[in-house]
């Protein structure tokens, strides 16, 4: 994503100009204190580098009203993992003020300060510290205030729900809003101010409810859909049906016939509107175009040799001791190929963007993670100045990394620009499955070797394609090399479609790879897996969750495979350790997995909304079962043949494990870690386990379909 | 071809001159501005778009406004009444039953339609009958659980 020059991106280069803005923007609020604060402050406030996957941008405004309401502007947005609760909570209690006193706007590119997105499980670990030491400030100045205004000392106050009180006089008190009112007062943060302790934690650590369930559970919540503008064209785009198709010509006349109908074509941008959708569907299907097309020789079966064939550009992401050593020391050699197939994002809302031109601004309401680079993007295709780009605040129906890529807004605002109209561009499904930046296919090959001691001696690790993100092995392993290996730089992508983040994106390949891997170890060992697992750990927190998931699964030693279904998968993501294990039953007539029983530990440092990274965790279980077992994108060349849920198998209401228990280990001491993403990463590995503990057939290949479990039990038979 | 069409929504009679070929979900969306129900496939397959006809849940994407002449339909929009929410929506509430919330309107009609056949449904019976209604979030166990909570709650207000 391009880096651009926005309000706070470069905060500390020209602060005067960004101070003449915000006093600006406090004018139009109407007055009051306002602390802005800056993702580029988290170094100088909390010490230490960001990580290479933390480094984004992102800014935020709060505000103290002079009716004593407090507002937050985030450019970060609301797709369901729950921010909307967990940000006001933090806020609530460095501030002292009462949670339901907290507005908070989101992603509204005219009054939020810039962001770069949200993706990444960013906004707790890295905004929240930066949020409460924002509340702080504003505390620790509104004190200062209160101090002179009852002409008592600061320390001989008491504040709770923004009333500040005289410990000893407790009639003399005064609101937040009555200090803020008819001032201006604009502060950065600059310094970090004494945040909370957990034992003062008022709200935070304190199980709360969605705060936006009641707009979502009676349709009244606003999706950018929902939006219906007067004299608004529904418009259908022409596709072509490969990847590799380039248009030749194209007949419209059909369409142009049709009653209403009008057609719009820019270069290579052909569409019709309606007022009515479905005019606008008769219409396009009456559009007759010619394609040239070039499809590779690839498909959703061959793509894995392709895939090995092309990455030659390696890349080391870790390595120690001597390979030639470790094999050496290795009594048994397991080498190892796993396959992961191409897997789409594949919300129910599918991406949408309706816009308007109103006195020369272009309005938008698109169901997208990254408003602010959209409205970049979306000024620069129609060489339109950035403030006259709009990006509203509106709810997203789901994003899992792949509400990131914008070309929807950007095809709505070309046409927009074209015609004058408002216009709105749903994408049906079929264009969802064809355009999604979907997760990439990979291969993982794995050497290891086991001594005579059941200790772990060798590891070769080289994955193709998924990417390095959770590829590093974290076991005490001597002697080890970990590669990412892709296409040579600037050489041409190997994927037939775009590929991009998916929710803990390349961890969940390289998860299902090293967790199968450390139990075929085990068994060959004839060690328990969970013990064979302590045995390769000197991480405490790694032992601590293993050893608290094992106590509430009721787990008892046996080695694999137990006949039981019992499974085992551990990692860290995003600052997060799991472990987790599962139950299965597996039809052995059939193929099919039932999991039965999932228990997840997590160490996420501290926790803002137990209620709410309990239901991450849970959401990511039961979508994790998707890529698991059932989600496989089918194509041929750039043909994707993938084009609804009649073919496209998504965890549905009878996958569901019966039970789902989520342990969060008590950290709150700690910063807070991700959570919308760790427990998805185990579930290919904890479910390939489980099936080989129920069956002894052992899984290399994702989705772990019925038809792949028979063959895999075949081949264990014989 | 321009039809009258006449039904009653969500309990007031309504009447619409259209082209009674058009789907009933884009004609709830568009011409009522009902926008609770929600597109999700065009095919039936992700029932994000279930609307009760005649108190049977049905796919609006499969319907068209043609198919609605003399009947009942009722949108998530018509479910409270007067002010006061279905003790289905105060459950998906209380059990946290939605995250994105995309899909919950869908849900939420799903599930009253399986409660008016079947009052107090098993949770293997509320799967049955939820099963072609998808969450991508991944918040089916806590819809069995707000399903079962509703059951037991409408049960107790029909006692009263």
């Amino acid at each position: 994503m391009k880096k651009n020059k926005h309000l706070g991106e470069n905060i500390n280069d020209d602060p005067i100009t960004h101070d003449l803005d915000r006093r600006d923007f406090l004018k139009r609020m109407g007055g009051g204190l306002l602390i802005t604060f800056s993702l580029n402050d988290y170094p100088l406030l909390f010490g230490g580098e960001l990580q290479e996957d933390e480094k984004t941008d992102m800014n935020a405004y709060l505000r103290i009203g002079q009716d004593g309401r407090v507002s937050l502007y985030t450019g970060k947005i609301e797709m369901g993992q729950g921010v909307i609760t967990s940000l006001g909570q933090m806020l609530a209690d460095e501030l002292d003020v009462h949670y339901d006193s907290i507005d908070i706007f989101m992603g509204d590119t005219d009054i939020c300060p810039w962001d770069e997105g949200t993706y990444g499980s960013l906004t707790t670990r890295v905004f929240g510290p930066l949020l409460r030491a924002a509340g702080a400030e504003a505390r620790a100045t509104l004190m200062q205030m209160a101090a002179e205004y009852l002409s008592i000392p600061a320390d001989r106050l008491d504040v709770r729900d923004g009333i500040v009180t005289a410990k000893e006089v407790k009639e003399k008190r005064v609101s937040y809003g009555t200090l803020t009112s008819g001032k201006e007062i604009v502060k950065r943060l600059e310094e970090k101010p004494a945040l909370k302790k957990p034992s003062e934690f008022r709200f935070m650590g304190q199980p709360m409810l969605r705060t936006d369930a009641r707009e979502k559970v009676t349709g009244e919540a606003k999706y950018a859909g929902d939006i219906q503008l007067p004299g608004m064209r529904y418009a259908r785009i022409l596709r072509p049906r490969s990847y590799f198709s380039k248009l030749i010509s194209v007949d419209t006349s059909g369409a142009e016939s049709m009653e209403g109908v009008e057609v719009v074509r820019d270069g290579d941008l052909v569409a019709v509107l309606h007022e009515l959708p479905d005019m606008a569907d008769i219409a396009i299907s009456k559009v007759k175009a010619e394609y040239e097309t070039k499809d590779p020789d690839v498909n959703d079966q061959s793509i894995f040799e392709h895939l090995v064939k092309s990455g030659t550009g390696k890349r080391v992401i870790d390595e120690g001791g001597d390979l030639e050593v470790g094999l050496q020391h290795s009594s048994q050699v397991f080498e190892m190929e796993y396959l992961d197939g191409y897997v789409a994002h594949a919300p129910i809302e599918n991406h949408t963007a309706t816009a308007m031109m109103e006195d020369g601004v272009m309005k938008i309401w698109a169901s997208t993670q990254t408003p602010y680079p959209a409205r970049t993007d979306v000024a620069e295709l129609l060489g339109m100045p950035e403030e006259k780009v709009h990006i509203m605040q509106i709810f997203v129906g789901g994003g899992f990394g792949g509400k990131i890529y914008n070309q929807q807004i950007l095809e709505v605002a070309r046409l927009v620009k074209l015609t004058g109209k408002p216009i709105q561009v749903v994408w049906t499904r079929r264009e969802e499955f064809f355009y999604d930046r979907l997760r990439p296919a990979a291969v993982v090959r794995i050497k290891s070797g086991i001594n005579d001691s059941g200790k772990i001696s060798l590891w070769d690790y080289d994955v193709f394609f998924a990417g390095s993100r959770g590829a590093k092995q974290y076991y005490e392993i001597p002697n080890h090399k970990t590669v990412s290996s892709s296409t040579e730089m600037g050489e041409p992508d190997a994927h037939m479609f775009y590929t991009g983040a998916w929710r803990a994106p390349a961890h969940n390949t390289n998860t299902f790879a090293r967790e199968s891997q450390i139990e075929i170890m085990a068994a060959a060992a004839g060690i328990d897996p969970l013990d064979f697992r302590l045995r390769q750990l000197k991480d405490a927190k790694y032992i601590n969750v293993l050893k608290m998931v094992a106590d509430k699964f009721g787990w008892t030693p046996a080695k694999g495979p137990s006949g039981r279904g019992y499974g085992i998968a551990c990692g860290r993501d995003t600052g997060t350790t799991v472990g987790m294990m599962a139950e299965v039953e597996v039809d052995k007539t059939t193929g099919h997995v039932q999991v039965k029983r999932v228990v997840v530990a997590m160490d996420m440092g501290l926790v803002v909304n137990p209620q709410g990274a309990t239901i991450q965790a849970e959401g990511c279980i039961n979508m994790g079962l998707g890529y698991a077992l059932g989600e496989d994108i089918r194509f041929e060349g750039g043909k994707m043949l993938t084009r609804n849920f009649d073919s496209y198998d998504i965890t549905r209401f009878s996958w569901t494990p019966e039970k789902i228990e989520v342990l969060l280990v008590d950290a709150q001491d700690e910063p807070p870690h991700g959570g919308g993403e760790p427990a998805i990463i185990c579930m290919g590995g904890v479910v390939a386990n489980a099936i080989f503990d129920a069956t002894g057939a052992r899984l290399y290949q994702m989705p772990m379909t019925p038809e792949r479990v028979l063959e895999a039990m075949a081949m264990a038979n014989t | 071809m321009i039809e009258t069409i006449q039904f009653n929504l969500n309990g007031d009679p309504a009447e619409l001159a259209v082209d009674p070929d058009l789907t009933l979900m884009w004609v709830l969306r568009t011409s009522f501005g009902l926008t609770g129900t929600k597109f999700g496939c065009g095919l039936g397959f992700c029932g994000s778009c279930t609307i009760m006809l005649d108190n049977e849940p049905v796919r609006s994407c499969m319907l068209t406004i043609g198919d609605i002449g003399g009947k009942k339909v009722l949108t998530i929009e018509g479910l409270a009444q007067n002010g006061s929410l279905h003790p289905l929506q105060k459950a998906f509430m209380e059990n946290d039953a939605l995250q994105c919330g995309y899909c919950t309107p869908g849900m939420i009609m799903n599930a009253y339609g399986l409660l008016l056949k079947n009052p107090e449904p098993s949770s293997k019976e509320i799967i049955e009958g939820m099963e072609d209604n998808l969450c991508r979030c991944g918040t089916y166990n806590r819809i069995i659980e707000a399903i079962q909570s509703a059951s037991k709650e409408m049960k107790r207000e029909a006692a009263i």
